[in-house]
């Protein structure tokens, strides 16, 4: 028992989340292992994106959101009142869907995350910024234009440069939103390969809507329908042997 | 991951809110000091006949404070202008949204930005001296400056309001709009005048609404153009006074505290209540497109 | 008259009606510059007037002017972009009754005639405030008539830097703060700039505010401090062209200076048009 929870990095309990009256989230409990990748899949508007959202409090950027429920990150309630949001953001990195790096040099999108923390000395910076650039895969690409606009990168190049720009602030989870569908199968294999890469060191959990990504990349799948959590098992189980008819049907296809 | 309040952030937070609120305090100061100036007019001058007397005569021998021929004269002028600048401006619009070229529209669009930049006294300077002659040549009238002038110059003064915001509103209608009614045979014009203008009509209509109110809140041009003579009269082609050219040729003349300093910020609590109303009807439009664009 | 032919005859019309507005406006200025040219020299600029006013140059109107702008720009810029970053950035979330109030305060300041703006001046700043006729009072008067046009245009700019930019910021634990700081000011900047620079060359050109606070026909020398009075551009040509004992000896002056005021605020609007164009092309 002790041992489960020593590998617990977030627990979600009863979570509930509105946007204005729509209730997208309906009481979702669920735990989340310390480093490998846990992948959450559904349908479109099952919810996968606000439950992720909900884990490093992005949610609240949007209007009109409410939550109820706890979310615990280490034992801590992130929805506590008197938590640093900034800080869980730092702890909670994430990727988005589309590429979004900012229209900097690539250097300064990177050191983006260590500037704010008030780290401007340039040696500490390069180090850092080499770091991550090479822990994701991109350092020999760039390693030689770094002052060039990070919008001349290629798509799948400007994706692997905002991994590298979360990894910059050393968190422990990395939160990926779809961080393939905008991609090339070439960029998207690339991707996979890093996402395994990186669950060694950090829990990582990926929202897709592609079930072979899933069953590629995850060690435990979560299904959810309709702001539900329906099933959520090792990858395996879930694709051989699905226990809840709704599951089934989605893996076999019969509803998008 | 418990956090030191970022005090920072808060007082950052409400210095900027600060900044904002400057904008509701100057809508009060605005009202607190014309109220505060222009109040103790009433005192000597009774409401109605300050609104409705026909003569404005502040420094005969008995003083006469009624604004009718001010607020006649403004109308006016707004009517001259507002009859000339319309129909020019929508036309123009049509035409840059519709008609013409991407080059065309290039060289159009930034030129008549760049006719808003001209200062009101340019545009009085030249009435004065070229329009007023041109009139006089062409029509051969009595007086000099007069309301026609005001009215021209005006009118050049609200077209790239007009202009800019009517083809805004119609280079915003939909193309579905318009791909359904070719289809269904119609020319591009009928489709212009059946499809789009009436979508874009509210646009259109907040657009000539500003001008309006510009037209109302103009003092040097038609100061400059119009011989300044407060008389009540539908004549364009007679001097008129505007109720703004009254207050910035009589200021400089009046005693601090008399009654007539009164009446001229009376004047200007009636031009700004015009102006307020003016500036809320085009609200009320704005809100009326909004709705009806939103999917 | 088939569809096709009235077609072409209503645009052929419309092509008429733009062209004709058009070419009379650049008839019109074609005539200013011509009718001013002659006056335009360097000494003309950069000498006082002389033998009352007949002859000399317009120097004291023209540095009254340039002193003008500098102040409406220190004491406007700073303000209306805050106020601007609040109500894009910090306002955004909870559209509170206030808020509201603000943005339709804004937006209804911006019609206000600025005789009316020249009224509060006089009230407020000459008489209330003390400051009495002086180029604080009517830069403090301009720069409020200055504030909802930088308000209203910074917010527009603000709003077009794309949202992915400021959730990029927050995800990796960035204050709001920080991310307008470091993200989405500097991306909004040159919207924010062309917007200073239009409301500053509205300011320059005003005359009626100016003519109750504080600028006056004739000076010996320039404003020593603040609490001067000045000259100035707009109100120059206006008291040559009306109020002068014989406007018609002053003619030519006139025609020089309305130039000259014409050049300076038509060459500011060119540059904020030209900085919109060259910006909105680099970002796409």
């Amino acid at each position: 028992m002790i041992e489960s929870f020593k590998k617990v990095k977030i627990e979600v309990r009863a979570l509930n989340v509105w946007f204005y009256k729509k209730h997208v989230l309906k009481d979702i409990s669920m735990r989340f292992r310390t480093n490998g990748v846990t992948s959450i899949m559904g349908p479109s508007g099952c919810g996968k994106t606000t439950l992720i959202r909900s884990l490093n409090r992005m949610n609240e950027v949007l209007k009109g959101s409410r939550t109820e429920g706890e979310v615990l990150v280490d034992g801590e309630n992130v929805y506590d009142s008197d938590i640093d949001v900034f800080e869980l953001r730092r702890r909670v990195g994430m990727v988005f869907q589309k590429p979004n790096p900012f229209p900097k040099s690539i250097f300064e999108n990177v050191a983006f995350g260590l500037r704010i923390q008030g780290m401007n000395e340039r040696d500490q910076l390069e180090e850092r910024i080499m770091v991550s650039l090479r822990r994701a895969g991109l350092w020999d690409e760039v390693k030689d234009r770094m002052d060039e606009s990070a919008l001349t990168l290629s798509g799948g190049q400007q994706q692997r440069l905002c991994i590298a720009r979360a990894l910059a602030v050393e968190p422990e989870v990395i939160l990926m939103d779809e961080p393939t569908s905008a991609l090339d199968p070439a960029a998207t294999a690339r991707i996979e390969t890093l996402i395994r890469e990186l669950a060694k060191d950090y829990t990582v959990v990926i929202v897709t809507h592609n079930m072979q990504q899933a069953a590629r990349v995850s060690d435990l799948t979560a299904f959810l329908y309709i702001g539900e959590l329906i099933e959520y098992s090792p990858t395996p189980d879930i694709f051989e042997n699905p226990q809840n008819v709704l599951t089934e049907k989605y893996i076999t296809g019969e509803f998008g | 991951m418990r956090s030191p309040k970022r005090l920072g952030e808060k007082i950052i937070e409400r210095l900027l809110l600060l900044s904002a609120l400057v904008s509701i305090l100057l809508v009060a100061l605005i009202f607190l000091f014309l109220f505060r100036e222009g109040l103790p007019a009433f005192a000597e001058i009774p409401l109605l006949s300050f609104l409705t007397g026909e003569t404005w005569q502040p420094v005969a021998e008995e003083p006469k404070y009624g604004i009718l021929p001010l607020l006649s004269g403004t109308m006016l002028v707004t009517i001259g202008a507002v009859g000339v600048a319309v129909p020019l401006g929508i036309s123009t619009a049509l035409y840059l949204s519709e008609v013409a070229g991407s080059r065309e529209k290039e060289i159009l669009k930034p030129f008549i930005e760049l006719l808003a930049g001209v200062p009101s006294v340019v545009y009085g300077f030249v009435a004065l001296t070229v329009l007023a002659t041109a009139v006089q040549t062409l029509f051969g009238n009595t007086f000099r400056l007069n309301a026609l002038n005001g009215s021209l110059v005006l009118a050049v003064m609200i077209l790239p309001t007009i202009v800019s915001i009517a083809e805004d509103a119609l280079s915003a209608v939909p193309m579905e709009y318009k791909e359904a009614a070719w289809a269904l045979g119609a020319s591009r014009w009928e489709t212009l005048r059946r499809v789009v203008l009436p979508a874009a009509s509210s646009g259109v209509f907040i657009g000539v609404i500003l001008g309006i109110g510009r037209a109302v809140g103009e003092t040097m041009a038609v100061l400059m153009a119009t011989g300044n003579s407060p008389v009540v009269t539908a004549d364009f082609f007679r001097s008129i006074e505007t109720m703004t050219a009254a207050i910035a040729i009589e200021m400089g003349e009046v005693v601090h505290g008399s009654v007539h300093y009164s009446a001229l910020f009376a004047i200007g609590l009636v031009l700004f209540a015009i102006t307020f109303v003016i500036n809320l009807a085009a609200d009320a439009f704005v809100e009326r497109s909004v709705r009806r664009f939103k999917r | 008259m088939n569809k096709r032919s009235k077609e072409t005859l209503f645009f052929q019309i419309l092509r008429l009606g733009t062209y004709v507005t058009v070419s009379t406006v650049v008839a019109l200025l074609a005539y200013l510059v011509y009718m001013g040219s002659d006056m335009l020299s360097f000494s003309f600029v950069t000498s006082f007037p002389r033998e009352g006013m007949t002859a000399g140059g317009i120097y004291p109107a023209v540095v009254g002017t340039l002193y003008l702008m500098a102040l409406v720009l220190l004491l406007s810029l700073p303000l209306g972009v805050a106020a601007a970053v609040y109500l894009s950035e910090y306002a955004g979330e909870r559209e509170s009754r206030l808020v509201k109030i603000i943005r339709i305060a804004t937006a209804n300041l911006a019609g206000v005639p600025s005789i009316v703006y020249g009224l509060l001046g006089l009230g407020l700043f000459v008489l209330f405030l003390g400051f009495g006729f002086s180029l604080l009072s009517a830069s403090l008067t301009l720069s409020l008539l200055t504030l909802p046009v930088i308000i209203t245009a910074s917010v527009e700019a603000l709003k077009t830097v794309p949202h992915s930019y400021r959730e990029a910021a927050l995800a990796l634990g960035a204050t709001k703060w920080q991310t307008t700081k470091r993200v989405v000011f500097p991306h909004a900047l040159p919207g924010i700039l062309t917007a200073s620079i239009i409301g500053l060359s509205r300011a320059a050109g005003e005359t009626a505010p100016i003519m109750m606070t504080g600028v006056a026909y004739f000076l010996s020398g320039l404003p020593q401090s603040v609490i001067d009075q000045f000259m100035a551009l707009p109100f120059h040509i206006f008291a040559l062209s009306t109020q002068s004992p014989n406007p018609d000896l002053t003619r030519p002056i006139q025609f020089g200076a309305v130039l000259v005021l014409l050049l300076l605020v038509l060459s500011m609007n060119l540059v904020a048009i030209l900085l919109r164009t060259y910006y909105r092309r680099r970002l796409s």
